[in-house]
């Protein structure tokens, strides 16, 4: 078995790829520290929602969990109106992201921008299709190609670096942040590229869509009581919370990193990347897709399961998906599972869809390097069928000495991510 | 019937809600492209803002021939508005 024969400085040959810059726009706030100190309070970023259309079209679910801060009120009002709401966001979080790895000097044609979402620009598609009907062919914005096509905040951000190396946008669904980070890991390791802006950015809060994943029976009904609606792991959950924003990392190679003296955030160890075959939106009940997934990215991280000591896991509040991760976390790490401290910090953020993966991977890291591992909340009464250690209530402290960090994503149409995170020291 | 200055002063109202010009930039022999900076996207959103509030029509053939705001104001004075 693969993940026997594998031991940590596994892979000494190869590019070894770490995280100098974090940035998010977040339902919990409009940037990382503030987003992280509200996970770390159990804090909800999910409301009520109270535009007029909840109630004119009826709509079964009237709870969303919306970004903390509006960008309109950030951004410049010329800037703005030329980008979708997805490319506002990305913007963001890539500005501060980008700051906060201390702007890196490097070549432009050694850098690289992977920058993904799950829907791409909705809000742009719908509400220029109004303008068409309503006011004719004429008066459809000319911005709205670049506004609407799924790769236009990939480009957005590449075009504020200048980045040369490569411009790409992973879809797959909600796996789409999470392969972002494994893309731009590959970019530097493969030698395309010294310093990748990854993450994914997602906001299609319309009723459309709100509406098109109710029919799926996707989303949590309890609609009075929005904070307590996200609820991993928790008897009596009913479903994810629809939710939007944006996290940003800045890969770069460790000898790029050490060259101009940056702070290392954590190590990107391992990816694994597979999909299902087995359902267009139903997890695999056995999880065997999920499974190999982590066990890619723990051999490709050189780790063992021991070394796992925090997950941050996908765990969205769904019955059947909660219950699949957690099978295919426990059938991964074997007797890791037990001690590993598991957050599923969905019941704070709501479901971030293609942006999931990237704020997920922005917790997991600063998890490891603050050593602090953040609750999951609404955890009132757990489900008997899920057997993990399950940080709920407060916070929980991580071991000291190299810890290894695992993160699942995965996505409708049967994509699974894992990520492998290494603990800066 | 607007006058020369009218159609001036709303091509400026109309260059600075697109691309966020200052007003008092938009004169009668600055370049669109070269001076206030506004690219072909842009542009297609001045021209239709201005159909729209001028009551003229402006074809996209005709569009070419507008460098400067000059030529706007001449433009849509000839076409009526």
């Amino acid at each position: 078995m693969q993940e026997e024969d594998a031991d940590v400085g596994a892979h000494n040959d190869r590019t070894d790829v770490v995280v100098t810059g974090l940035g998010a726009f977040s339902p919990l706030g409009g940037d990382v520290p503030t987003t992280w100190e509200a996970m770390l309070a159990g804090r909800s970023g999910v409301r009520a929602l109270t535009e007029p259309w909840v109630t004119d079209l009826d709509l079964p679910v009237r709870i969303a969990a919306t970004t903390a801060v509006d960008p309109l009120d950030v951004l410049d009002r010329v800037e703005a109106r030329k980008l979708d709401r997805t490319e506002q966001l990305a913007l963001l979080a890539a500005r501060e992201a980008w700051a906060d790895a201390g702007s890196p000097q490097v070549d432009p044609e050694r850098l690289g921008v992977v920058v993904a979402s799950g829907i791409g620009g909705a809000l742009t598609l719908l509400g220029q299709w109004d303008v068409l009907r309503e006011k004719g062919a004429r008066r459809v914005s000319p911005h709205s190609i670049p506004m609407l096509m799924p790769n236009g905040p990939a480009a957005y951000v590449g075009l504020e670096l200048q980045a040369r190396a490569g411009v790409h946008t992973p879809v797959s669904a909600c796996a789409s942040g999470a392969e972002a980070v494994s893309y731009g890991t590959r970019m530097i390791r493969d030698g395309r590229a010294d310093v990748v802006v990854v993450g994914g950015t997602e906001a299609c809060l319309h009723p459309l869509p709100l509406a098109a994943f109710a029919a799926m029976m996707a989303l949590s009904k309890r609609n009075d009581e929005p904070e307590r609606a996200s609820r991993p792991y928790d008897k009596g959950r009913d479903g994810f919370v629809f939710g939007e924003g944006a996290g940003i990392l800045v890969l770069e190679s460790a000898e790029h990193a050490a060259a101009r003296g940056a702070r290392v955030y954590a190590h990107v160890a391992g990816q694994g990347i597979t999909s299902d075959g087995h359902h267009i939106a139903q997890p695999d009940p056995e999880g065997r897709g999920a499974i190999r997934a982590i066990r890619f990215a723990l051999d490709d991280a050189g780790a063992a399961p021991a070394d796992i000591v925090h997950v941050n896991a996908h765990a969205t509040s769904t019955p059947q998906g909660d219950v699949a991760e957690a099978v295919a976390i426990r059938a991964a790490l074997g007797d890791a599972a037990d001690t590993a401290a598991v957050s599923a910090t969905k019941s704070m953020t709501g479901h971030l869809l293609g942006a999931a993966g990237a704020i997920e991977s922005i917790a997991a890291v600063l998890a490891l390097h603050q050593r602090i591992a953040p609750p999951t909340i609404n955890l009132d009464d757990p489900d008997d069928e899920v057997h993990l250690d399950v940080v709920s209530g407060a916070p929980r402290r991580l071991p000291d000495g190299t810890i290894h960090a695992l993160n699942n994503s995965f996505g409708f149409g049967g994509h699974n991510v894992a990520l492998v995170f290494r603990s800066a020291q | 019937m607007a006058t020369q200055q009218e159609i001036l002063s709303g091509l400026a109202e109309i260059v600075n809600e697109v691309a966020g010009v200052p007003a008092d930039d938009v004169q009668l022999e600055k370049s669109f492209v070269d001076d206030l900076d506004i690219d072909s996207l842009s542009m297609v959103e001045v021209v239709v803002a201005a159909e729209e509030r001028f009551g003229v029509k402006i074809p996209d053939d005709d569009v070419k021939g507008l460098r400067t705001v000059g030529d706007a104001v001449s433009y849509i004075e000839k076409a009526g508005g």
